[in-house]
């Protein structure tokens, strides 16, 4: 199960697309791709016999943090079944192991040492040491894992932030010492706020036979405005030819930075914290593939999506995008879904997630790069 | 004679039991059915093109729920339930007097209707008979209760003789009132207690008004099993062989199994869904608890016999992991639970239509019987 990388276009900006083969997905994934997060390895509210019913490839590509599993699961026991993608009959699916999951399983930088990161999860504070997380990884075999990182918010002290890319390095060197037979190595990077250690940090992974790399440190408290020049700084001494997966960015604005930079995967909170919030996002293209209302500069949340537990959706027997393809809007209107939020139904989830994932919401922004390159290169300054 | 909106043909019979196919409305459905119950218009977390998948013909909304939310008014604006929540197949409501008598502590039966306090705005309001139909009538299903005076089967005494009479003149002004009888099948209930004079007067009466179907209530309150078959086989005993008969509130396999055998065709409960979400599956031997510590290494499926969509894919020890802390875990006991519901109402009318009804039931029992000497989880 190699994984496989190729840049297919590259921009001067230094955003990309590319495809990723994985051994057991039918097809390639085309990058940028948005990694679904799940808990405990399946998505939030989608049972596993919807999946195929989600477009691929965007939904192709689960984000699972092995921590989940220490409540009430022994590592030993998924290796007896098999292993992650036979525990949760995703066979064809491509399986990214992070540690931290952005949503319950959160870095607590005070509670980390020397000997491994520590995290605030729904099972109470949990550290992990290298040798632990290697063993976790070997018996779950996903496709690809992130080596442990020590991630600290933007305002602890220069020292405390060299102090993470030290360990986060040598935490990497552990891991890979360990070598575990399973899955594509990405190297963790960090360094926070301050570019000379997010700088040194890229350097020092990229001296490591991974292969690819896991940017972390982010959406901790640092400055939106800093975030394109620390970006640039880990993108530029970093290989081409590996594949860039980042934790931290939400926002659709954020995740179009992220892919103006050259990230070729992100995971998908946003999805998440719009669903449990009960919105829906809403922006779409014109049957000729124009973003008329997408264009990055013109990005207004306000058009983008709408809140379905409002009132005026009560007898709105219309779906939440007249043109969509997907099985929510294929088969219930604003005002059914409107009454599960009112009445906590679950399916209310179920039905957002699934709409949220839908195919061309973030092939959009794939389109909306490529298309936003060309404008780019021909009118030099639209979107500024 | 009264119209109605519904065809009952019975395709196989062993003694009592019958295999029936049920035309309503929107659906064409098989009997023995289990109905799930989908309080909100919804069944726990499920999609309707799951429920298809595993054979759900009938889904039983609970009135009260959704004359406060959405509202019987809006259902009726946008064409209905069907429409509302876009399933294409069966549903049947209850009276919602049920309902309110259960979950409202200052409910209070008068001849009127049922008296109980709004849980909006504290003020007392009323269902009348009438009402309860009109609400019915404007959600649209296939299948609507009459209001009935149910007492629980553990009082006895005059009470109990008030409630039947009352139920018998109630449905004269639930059948007066039933504007929709072409769409709509409204089902009178059988009840009475544990008398059987009592039951006999009040089947023989709702017999008389010659409805589409009807329902034996006021079972499952606490009775033991031997009053509750015998009230079941008095009942089923004498209502009409061409009329569907449906057991309100019931239940559990086991229960299923007996009440098919003495000829009833209908049933409903939350028993499935909500023991999935305590951790419990249904299997064959009986029941599978999944927060139990043995299971946290069990590598096989909850049922490595059932077919279903959970039990082909996931191990006991996945979901040992996900019950009670994850919402994805009671959604697929909700799954596999409901799964073998229907597949016990399937196993039922094929084993009735193919004249191997006896085989089934003794299979059914052997199994269920000879787990509970087993130790174990
Ligand atoms: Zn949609
Ligand atoms: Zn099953």
């Amino acid at each position: 199960m190699q994984m496989k990388f190729m840049v297919k276009k590259a921009c001067c900006s230094g955003g990309r697309a590319g495809a990723l083969e994985l051994g057991n997905c039918p097809k390639p994934i085309e990058t940028p791709a948005l990694l679904l997060s799940t808990r405990k390895g399946l998505p939030h509210f989608i049972a596993p016999d919807l999946l195929p019913s989600l477009p691929f490839p965007d939904s192709h590509l689960l984000q699972i943090s092995p921590l989940h599993f220490l409540e009430g699961l022994a590592s030993t026991t998924i290796s007896k079944i098999g292993g992650l993608h036979q525990m949760l009959s995703l066979h064809q699916y491509g399986i990214a192991a992070v540690a931290r999951d952005s949503i319950q399983c959160l870095p607590e930088s005070k509670g980390a040492t020397k000997l491994g990161p520590s995290f605030e999860t729904p099972c109470g504070r949990l550290s992990v040491k290298p040798k632990d997380y290697v063993e976790m990884i070997s018996c779950m075999r996903p496709n690809i894992w992130a080596t442990l990182a020590d991630e600290v918010p933007a305002w602890v002290s220069e020292k405390r932030n060299k102090t993470s890319v030290d360990r986060t390095v040598r935490w990497l060197d552990d891991c890979l010492a360990l070598n575990p037979a399973a899955g594509s190595v990405f190297g963790a990077i960090v360094g926070g706020p301050n570019l000379d250690e997010r700088k040194r940090c890229a350097v020092e992974v990229a001296k490591r036979n991974v292969s690819g790399y896991w940017i972390g440190g982010f959406g901790l408290g640092e400055r939106i405005e800093e975030r394109p020049a620390l970006l640039s700084a880990i993108i530029d001494v970093l290989p081409d030819e590996k594949p860039r997966m980042i934790s931290g960015l939400g926002l659709p604005e954020e995740i179009l930075e992220g892919i103006d930079a050259g990230i070729d995967l992100f995971d998908s909170t946003y999805i998440y914290s719009l669903t449990l919030g009960g919105f829906a996002l809403t922006f779409s293209l014109d049957k000729g593939g124009n973003q008329y209302d997408f264009q990055r500069c013109q990005v207004e949340r306000d058009l983008t999506k709408i809140n379905l537990r409002a009132k005026v959706y009560r007898k709105d027997m219309s779906p939440i995008l007249g043109n969509c393809t997907c099985y929510t809007c294929q088969n219930h209107t604003k005002a059914y879904i409107n009454h599960l939020f009112n009445v906590h139904e679950m399916l209310a989830q179920t039905l957002l997630e699934m709409e949220a994932i839908k195919d061309g919401r973030f092939k959009k922004f794939r389109m909306t790069f490529i298309e936003s390159r060309r404008v780019h290169q021909e009118t030099e300054a639209v979107c500024v | 004679t009264n119209a109605m909106a519904l065809v009952f043909e019975v395709l196989g019979r062993f003694n009592r039991a019958r295999a029936a196919r049920l035309t309503l409305p929107h659906h064409v459905c098989q009997t023995p059915l289990f109905m799930p119950v989908g309080t909100q218009g919804t069944i726990k977390g499920l999609t309707n093109s799951q429920l298809e998948d595993i054979g759900c013909q009938i889904i039983l909304g609970n009135t009260y729920h959704l004359a406060l939310r959405p509202t019987s008014e809006l259902l009726d604006e946008v064409g209905g339930l069907h429409n509302f929540m876009n399933w294409q197949r069966g549903l049947l409501t209850d009276s919602g007097g049920f309902q309110m008598v259960s979950l409202l502590h200052l409910a209070d039966i008068t001849e009127k209707g049922v008296t109980f306090q709004s849980p909006v705005d504290g003020k007392p309001m009323l269902l009348t008979p009438e009402e309860s139909i009109q609400i019915q009538n404007r959600i649209g299903a296939d299948i609507i209760m009459a209001l009935d005076d149910v007492v629980k089967t553990t009082i006895t005494g005059p009470r109990v003789e008030e409630a039947m009479y009352r139920t018998l003149r109630w449905i004269d002004r639930c059948i007066a009132a039933h504007k929709r009888p072409h769409d709509q099948n409204l089902f009178g209930i059988v009840q009475g207690g544990l008398d059987p004079i009592l039951r006999d007067i009040c089947a023989k009466g709702l017999v008389d008004r010659n409805l589409p179907g009807y329902a034996i209530g006021g079972l499952s309150g606490g009775e033991d099993k031997n009053s509750f078959w015998r009230v079941v086989a008095q009942c089923t005993a004498a209502l009409p062989e061409d009329k569907p008969r449906y057991v309100m509130g019931v239940g559990y396999p086991l229960d299923i199994v007996v009440c098919s055998a003495l000829g009833a065709d209908m049933y409903d409960c939350v028993y499935p869904t909500r023991t999935a979400r305590f951790g419990t599956a249904l299997i064959p031997e009986g029941v599978l608890k999944l927060k139990h510590k043995a299971m946290a290494e069990d590598t096989r499926p909850i049922d490595p016999t059932c077919p279903c969509m959970v039990c082909k894919n996931y191990t006991r020890a996945y979901i040992h992991c996900l019950v009670t802390k994850d919402a994805m875990g009671s959604q697929l006991l909700s799954y596999h639970n409901l799964y073998y519901m229907l597949q016990l109402s399937r196993n039922l009318h094929s084993s009735i239509v193919e004249g191997r009804f006896p085989e089934f039931v003794c299979d059914f029992l052997h199994k269920m019987v000879c787990s509970r000497k087993s130790p174990g989880p």
